[in-house]
């Protein structure tokens, strides 16, 4: 059995449909530790990893500090107000400086896209991104998966509605390369202005709400930034709720099994009501507990095996 | 199953009936020390420690009218040669839907070597619960040693060369039942049919 | 000066001129083309083999000095111009001060004289300190030595602005080139906006906003009458604009650069993000380039240009988004020119010699861009099958920041001769 074949995890387009059902199965078994007494095992002793977040993120960077404790992983965290970058320092510098504690893995949070990609030309260390710009966010689209999968058995043929703010979310990303890999049929929505040139090449691309939803397995709610209004991408979230949010009635079109995807945090009102937040057809929680038996997938698979990694 | 390349056959240790009878007689010992099976669990240690222990439990159940409980291990996240070897990345994970506070364990595992798989086991057993004692069945007990660890309950004990390999083939995972004692091939530099060895290059 | 090129393949497109010739240069100019010329006194070059060009003249080159001589000075970037093949470049006004009096331009052709090793062209600013507030003293400019006028780098946001510069430029006879860029379409942008930047998560520039600015500076130059230059054009709709109004006579040119000419944002990809792709204008779609490639196929666009702006290793090796704009090109454009547009037949090499001779010249009024006698003793000797393969490491620029690193061309500029001075020669 070969390991793992890739030494970062920069992003889901690089990776393959076996390598995805990979990280899941393993994500799936190692999920079962979460509840044992003590949620601990000794894998990753000895291994160091540091957690550099640029962008404020509590539920990223706590569910990979989960994992990485319940694989007994040394860790430090390290966020954008507690470090240098407030200083001057560039990235690379700020990283060069952490190399000198060996880490053997950096998990990086960065508003730039391609940042991650930048670092693993550049330092030793395995690179885990955790959101870059607009980019990806591998990590949330395999967690999207696990959930998905565990609710709806496959992820094949499955109808899947991305919708909101397509342009700016990397989650919208990784999960539509996510999902078109894995053969999933998704369905895009938002205002034209927050659907970027291009994207229809791995998905059908509606701006009607109603449309989108329409018969789907599973709807996947982005988050809208109300700073996009001042950009003229919308005109207020009032009539961004009336027109492209995720109302009950709307949810009603979907097939009645369907499950409701949020990456967090979520804005009430706007592209998600109350009543469907808080609904039968949530998995917000389960989508917590996923994180991080993903991540703790994604350490095990990148770690577990091969250290003195030099691709 | 046919015989691993790189190997031949040395000998066949047991067949399909040598193999149930000393089953048996293993389990007849565990009735014997363990007359009450409602706190007793054996924990097969993957992946062929489980059908083994899902036997046992069986004859137990013939013997005492109750079955143990099974459980089942998966030692990968303990192994202490994680960096040495190329990862499984396919785990079949832990599976104790039980407490073992205060229970007594056996762990049942189908060849006994160095002993680090049993380590293993145990730390990630500890990691459970706390049980009142802890056993350990294997099917063969093929010496060399590297920890101080010994058996309780065994179906065969020989000795073997390093350059032999025990190896059990069950029902469940392979299709028969045997055991066979193989030794690693020679290294023989004119070989016509010799596959290129996956090289296990730590990337 | 006097130097006797002999036997090569003479090739100046200003006389329609394409014969093995000798050519000979006296006290630093052209005095014969013509058969068996004797050299009296001076140099002999041996150009059997080789074409003989009337120098390249580059109209768009950072040449950073004065302020940033850590990125480039005048030495080092006319000696990379030599090395390139131009025996002459057009220092283009964003340095730090911007090159907006004529102190600051007589300092730079001062500096070019003590140090330069081909001729350095200043272009003066349009508006003081290119803030796109108030015109520079473009009088002042031209008789400093300013040869145009340019904001580049930044757009001329301002349509009034820009209307006032044509004018105003019209008395001293200076073309006003335009780096043409709507910036309410642009902010923040990294690439080209497109599929590929959708992909990558990158802030895109869409074609349309040089489009509509080159429209419009067209439209200005019509109703002014002054002479406007397309500075690096690259979208399909820019090369649009320029063909219908050179159709009606405006006074419109065009540069296009190696780059637009030959790579697209694609790369951004397919080299996870690398620096050295990033620009200003960026890298375009396949659809545009091929448009480009087109444009200066039909003679639309009428020079190619480098827009060589190097970069020190520290403002490129961060982050895509926080990368400095802007590559080196002087030591490479000929080359990627002779092997990728040339080799192939996109491009007779007529026409790449005079795009970067003739019409360079003819475009800003420059001497030189010809061999008839009595004209700059500039010369651009040409090796076609010579192998090339680009080594950064080795430029003359301070700039290490090129897309084309390990390339392997064929085709080169092997000596370059300024007024009857041999300032490179190929080894």
């Amino acid at each position: 059995m070969s390991g793992f074949p890739h030494r970062h995890l920069l992003g889901i387009e690089a990776l393959e449909p076996s390598d995805i059902q990979t990280i899941l199965d393993t994500a799936a078994s190692l999920k079962e530790i979460l509840d044992r007494p003590i949620k601990k095992v000794p894998t990753l002793r000895g291994k160091t990893i540091v957690n550099l977040f640029y962008e404020a993120s509590t539920r990223t960077r706590s569910s990979f500090e989960v994992a990485e404790r319940v694989l007994s992983a040394d860790s430090l965290s390290i966020a954008t107000a507690t470090s240098s970058a407030t200083k001057g320092e560039t990235l690379l510098d700020t990283v060069q400086n952490l190399e000198a504690m060996k880490p053997d893995m950096i998990i990086l949070r960065h508003q730039s896209s391609g940042s991650p990609h930048f670092l693993a030309r550049h330092v030793r260390p395995a690179i885990v991104n955790a959101g870059d710009g607009a980019h990806e966010h591998p990590t949330q689209a395999l967690l999207d998966a696990l959930t998905l999968r565990e609710k709806k058995g496959r992820l094949k043929g499955l109808r899947v509605a991305i919708v909101g703010d397509i342009l700016h979310s990397r989650v919208a990303r990784s999960n539509l390369w996510l999902l078109s890999k894995m053969g999933a049929d998704v369905v895009l929505c938002g205002p034209p202005t927050l659907l970027p040139p291009g994207i229809d090449a791995l998905a059908s691309v509606t701006h009607r709400i109603d449309e989108a939803v329409e018969g789907a397995d599973a709807i996947m709610m982005l988050r809208i930034q109300r700073e996009r209004m001042s950009g003229g991408y919308f005109s207020s979230t009032r009539e961004f709720h009336i027109r492209f949010g995720l109302t009950e009635a709307r949810a009603k079109r979907a097939k009645k099994d369907v499950v409701i995807l949020h990456p967090g945090p979520m804005n009430r009102g706007v592209e998600i009501a109350s009543e469907v937040a808080d609904g039968p057809y949530s998995v917000i929680l389960d989508q917590v507990t996923n994180g991080v038996a993903v991540r703790m997938a994604v350490l095990y698979l990148l770690l577990g095996g091969a250290s003195e990694a030099e691709s | 199953m046919g015989t691993p390349a790189g190997f031949k056959l040395r000998q066949e240790l047991m067949d399909g009936s040598r193999l149930s009878r000393t089953l048996a007689r293993m389990a007849h010992e565990i009735a014997e020390r363990h007359p009450d099976p409602a706190r007793t669990a054996l924990v097969g240690i993957r992946s062929r420690g489980v059908p083994l222990a899902r036997r046992l439990a069986a004859l137990v159940k013939e013997a005492l009218g109750t079955a143990p409980k099974v459980g089942a291990l998966d030692i990968t996240l303990y192994r202490d040669d994680l960096t040495t070897i190329a990862p499984n990345p396919v785990m079949k994970g832990t599976d104790i839907p039980f407490s073992i506070d205060g229970w007594t364990v056996i762990l049942v595992d189908d060849v006994l070597f160095t002993g680090r798989t049993v380590r293993a086991a145990l730390d990630e057993l500890i990691d459970f619960g706390r049980p009142a004692r802890i056993e350990l069945a294997v099917l063969v007990d093929r010496g060399h040693r590297e920890l101080p660890l010994h058996a309780n309950y065994v179906g065969k004990s020989l000795t073997t060369s390093r350059q032999e390999d025990v190896q059990v083939q069950l029902q469940e995972e392979d299709g028969d039942d045997r055991v066979l004692l193989l030794e690693r091939e020679a290294a023989r530099p004119a070989a016509p049919a010799a596959k290129p060895k996956p090289k296990r290059k730590r990337r | 000066m006097n130097i006797l090129i002999k036997g090569g393949r003479v090739l100046d497109p200003s006389r329609n001129l394409d014969a093995d010739l000798d050519v000979l240069i006296e006290d630093g100019r052209v005095s014969q083309v013509g058969e068996k010329l004797k050299a009296r006194g001076g140099e002999t070059l041996d150009a059997a083999g080789l074409v003989v060009c009337p120098g390249f003249i580059d109209l768009h080159t950072h040449l950073r000095e004065p302020g940033r001589e850590d990125k480039e000075t005048i030495a080092t970037g006319t000696r990379s111009a030599a090395a390139g093949g131009f025996t002459a470049v057009c220092a283009m006004p964003n340095t730090e001060p911007v090159n907006d009096s004529a102190g600051i331009t007589r300092a730079i052709l001062e500096r070019a004289a003590a140090e330069g090793v081909v001729r350095v062209w200043p272009i003066g600013a349009i508006t003081k300190g290119s803030k796109g507030q108030e015109l520079a003293e473009f009088g002042d400019l031209r008789e400093a030595g300013c040869v145009a006028v340019s904001d580049d780098g930044r757009p001329v946001a301002s349509s009034r602005m820009m209307r006032r510069a044509l004018e105003y430029a019209k008395a001293f006879d200076l073309t006003v080139i335009d780096h043409c860029e709507e910036p309410g379409l642009t902010e923040g942008f990294a690439m080209n906006e497109g599929p590929v930047a959708t992909w990558l998560g990158l802030r895109g520039y869409p074609p349309v906003a040089e489009t509509i600015v080159v429209e419009r500076d067209i439209h200005l130059a019509e109703i002014t009458g002054g002479k406007v230059h397309i500075a690096h054009l690259s979208t399909a709709g820019a090369v649009d604009a320029v063909r219908r109004g050179k159709a009606r006579g405006v006074r419109v040119t065009a540069e296009a650069t190696p780059h637009h000419l030959l790579l697209t944002d694609q790369l951004v990809r397919d080299t996870e993000y690398d620096t050295s792709t990033k620009m200003n204008p960026p890298l375009r779609g396949d659809a545009d380039r091929q448009a480009v490639v087109a444009g200066l196929a039909d003679g639309t666009i009428d020079c190619i240009a480098t827009d060589h702006a190097p970069h020190s290793v520290d403002d490129k090796k961060v982050e895509y988004d926080q990368a400095a704009n802007g590559i080196v090109g002087l030591e490479t454009a000929v080359a990627l020119c002779l092997d990728r547009l040339v080799r192939p037949g996109l491009l007779e090499l007529r026409q790449l010699v005079a795009a970067l001779s003739t019409h360079p010249a003819r475009v800003l009024g420059l001497p030189g861009g010809t061999l008839k006698p009595g004209s700059p003793g500039d010369v651009t000797v040409l090796d076609l099958e010579r192998r090339f393969k680009v080594n950064p490491e080795r430029f003359e620029s301070k700039g290490r920041n090129t897309p084309f690193g390990s390339w392997q061309l064929t085709g080169r500029a092997v000596a370059t001769i300024v007024g009857g001075r041999v300032a490179f020669q190929a080894r």
